[in-house]
């Protein structure tokens, strides 16, 4: 097994885009960004270009494990955990779209193979290289402002995992008072659990809806005209509720409005009429 | 206590339903929390303090033999005696059995989750023993006949109208058209009940916060010095306190103090702070003729050396379940036995058994908020993790839910054929859900659509449209 011990690799690079320096990063989809939202993978993708890194989407990834490490199911955890690795450890970085996701491996990878040395320093090698977008792209390559324009008043829900697990709250913030025309008022509570929760959401239906109820109220007293997070699980669970409640706010993934792709249309919206 | 937690569910779903208690619990979802947010800003130490508070259980922990049979010989240095309990019931049989002998007919007891633990005030009754709440949160369930919901806020579920009703249907001796409207009017009334009651009382029964090695001391915190009045006016203080409560010096519980009260009411300390030492001495103006120490181990020494030991680190701040978004939407009878919220979920399968309270560590989304205003830095998710691995392990998880991993691990594990997969269902749902962009019911997923629209999917995976793009050569 190639492991990749260097950094900052000096290995050319076949992008055409990149230097000879640009940073080699793994673009991990998520497996909800790859069946629900390509755009948000596409977004990434962008932004992770714009700033300079050479960025390569392996093909042996699926999902990152959450589903069965939180059902208590480890031997299928680290099956999904093993693949991963093996994807990603050759590259300088592990970038995704998801606090939930990046934290699954920088987290909790190591602890999966806690029995296993071998595979243990193989975790902890990709653990330390993966990171959360916003942040990889502000605490990592020191990204102050993007170049995105869009007019109106968002809001912010701060996802539990990101927030919690790799301390992602100021980053996204920071980088979207940079995006021209955009206004951005706090939701409260911002950092209050949505009632997603992976499965949780549908094994306690009630309960979770509870939690995305109050969510709702929440973003639409706000008066924002468009709610941005970091999580696309987050992100799916409150459109949802706000469709249903018959909420004219708009969902979208932050990564779309950093990018500046926000012509498609938002969450749980209809597709525009050709 | 009797569990109802294997009805987690069916609990649930009443309190979600239940008007009035919705309503109490929204009055205090953010009380609690921006108190402690407001004194912990204060208090630029307080990150350091929950490290030295956890340093200091974890060293408990790894010493506990030494250090209880410490506080057992001051104890009864001091002229105390202390009662090793395994079990409730033996617990139990040693509090009345203390009772009798002081041929105790009230009792009045200062509020304590290991009586509720042990059942106590149920045994005491049945046995002729007429135990007496001070806590007025405890003094109000029990004229309610209902357990507590909350650890520091028994009665946090009941609204102020339905106190009112309680009080006029119990003090029926007081002018019916008396005004019971504010704090102070019931603050008051229970009061003048209550204080009849400390002086005809036998036998004084408090929980407590520390049991302190070095001087074989007791110590508890109240904001209404009803537990003062309780061990000082009873003929016999009786101490009812799980084994984990133990810390080495006075010094270890000014550090715990530091953080306790700051992160369960958001006050710097409690109103009153009491340290009971002993019985009654020559040369005390007064105090009580015995002192005991019930200690309870009730299948805690059996968390000691596993996943779980952290938990002994608890001291019952319940800074997480007042954090929780899962205790604020259901309060704390839905969980079913005597500790709710996140950290209920950890101790109560602990206890009793991860079969019966199997659906605590589940019921949570690991939104992980109840980790990080933890005092004592006790990683709950994580536990309530461990709890569902055992369930896997034990075949205790819903059929339902084994087969849909071993069918999601299948593919996940197949890349390949998840490709194929994943497209297929991204394309039909995309194409079916493309005139209005969500669905307000699919099947197979009614745990989904039952309470929120599921978003449709664009239509292709990521995965082939950046081979698409790829192939046609780099950037889009």
């Amino acid at each position: 097994m190639a492991q990749s011990t260097s950094a900052n690799p000096s290995s050319s690079s076949d992008a055409s885009s990149s230097s000879a320096t640009a940073p080699r990063v793994g673009l991990f989809v998520t497996c909800l960004v790859d069946m629900f939202r390509p755009s948000v993978g596409f977004a990434a993708l962008k932004l992770l270009e714009d700033a300079g890194c050479t960025v390569v989407v392996p093909a042996e990834q699926t999902c990152c494990g959450q589903p069965a490490f939180n059902s208590g199911d480890n031997k299928d955890a680290r099956a999904v955990a093993a693949q991963v690795i093996e994807a990603f450890e050759g590259l300088d970085y592990v970038v995704a779209p998801s606090g939930s996701c990046a934290g699954m491996i920088r987290e909790h990878y190591p602890e999966l193979f806690a029995d296993d040395p071998a595979m243990a320093q193989r975790a902890q090698h990709v653990a330390k290289r993966t990171y959360e977008l916003t942040s990889f792209l502000v605490d990592v390559l020191g990204v102050t402002t993007v170049d995105a324009a869009m007019s109106g008043t968002i809001t912010y829900h701060d996802s539990c995992s990101g927030l919690r697990e790799l301390e992602v709250k100021t980053q996204p913030r920071r980088l979207l008072a940079g995006v021209e025309g955009l206004t951005i008022t706090e939701l409260p509570g911002a950092e209050v659990c949505c009632g997603f929760g992976g499965t949780f959401c549908v094994k306690y239906p009630e309960i979770s809806d509870k939690m995305v109820t109050n969510k709702a109220e929440e973003i639409v007293a706000t008066g924002a005209d468009t709610l941005l997070a970091g999580d696309l699980g987050c992100l799916l669970n409150m459109a949802g509720k706000l469709k249903r409640l018959g909420a004219e706010t708009k969902v979208r993934h932050v990564a779309e409005v950093l990018a500046g792709m926000t012509d498609t249309p938002a969450i749980g919206d209809p597709k525009e009429e050709r | 206590m009797q569990s109802t937690s294997r009805q987690f569910k069916d609990n649930a779903h009443r309190a979600l339903n239940d008007a009035t208690l919705q309503r109490a619990l929204g009055n205090v979802k953010t009380g609690f929390q921006e108190k402690r947010a407001q004194v912990v800003s204060e208090l630029p130490e307080f990150e350091a303090l929950r490290d030295a508070g956890r340093d200091i259980k974890n060293h408990v922990l790894a010493h506990l033999d030494f250090y209880l049979e410490r506080f057992e010989e001051n104890v009864t240095a001091n002229g105390g005696h202390v009662h090793w309990c395994r079990t409730p019931a033996e617990a139990r049989e040693t509090i009345l059995e203390i009772c009798r002998r002081r041929e105790a007919k009230t009792v009045t007891k200062g509020k304590s989750m290991v009586a509720e633990e042990i059942g106590l005030n149920e045994y005491l009754e049945e046995h002729g023993v007429e135990p007496i709440e001070t806590d007025l949160g405890e003094y109000i369930i029990q004229l309610r006949h209902e357990p507590p919901s909350h650890i520091i806020a028994p009665a946090i579920h009941v609204t102020r109208e339905q106190i009112a009703d309680d009080f006029r249907k119990h003090h029926t001796d007081l002018d019916p058209n008396r005004r019971l409207e504010e704090p102070r009017d019931f603050t008051d009334e229970a009061r003048a009940k209550l204080r009849e009651r400390y002086f005809a009382a036998d036998v004084g029964i408090t929980g407590a916060n520390f049991l302190i090695a070095e001087t074989g001391s007791t110590a508890i915190v109240t904001n209404e010095g009803n537990g003062d009045m309780t061990q000082l006016l009873g003929k016999a203080h009786v101490v009812v306190a799980s084994l984990e409560k133990i810390v080495p010096t006075l010094e270890d519980a000014s550090t715990i103090l530091r953080l306790l009260a700051r992160s369960a009411t958001g006050q710097e300390m409690s109103v009153y702070t009491s340290f009971s030492s002993g019985p009654k001495r020559d040369t005390d103006m007064d105090g009580p003729e015995e002192f005991h120490v019930v200690l309870l181990d009730n299948g805690r020494s059996a968390m000691l050396g596993t996943e779980f030991q952290d938990m002994l680190r608890c001291i019952r701040c319940a800074a997480c379940m007042n954090h929780c978004p899962v205790y604020a939407a259901v309060g704390g009878h839905a969980y079913g036995w005597v500790y709710p919220g996140p950290m209920g979920s950890v101790l109560t399968p602990s206890l009793i058994g991860v079969e019966e309270a199997g659906h605590l560590p589940n019921a949570s989304t690991f939104c992980g908020r109840c980790e990080s205003v933890c005092p004592m830095r006790i990683p709950l998710p994580k536990m309530m993790r461990h709890y569902r691995q055992r369930e896997f392990e034990k075949g205790l998880a819903p059929q339902k839910a084994r087969a849909g991993l071993s069918v999601w691990s299948y593919f996940a594990t197949r890349p390949g054929l998840y490709r194929l997969v994943t497209r297929l269902a991204t394309g039909l749902l995309g194409r079916m859900g493309r005139g209005k962009g969500r669905f307000s019911s699919l099947p197979l997923a009614g745990g989904w659509t039952s309470v929120r629209d599921m978003p449709a999917p664009e239509g292709r995976t990521f995965h082939d449209l950046y081979k698409e793009r790829a192939a046609a050569g780099g950037r889009s």
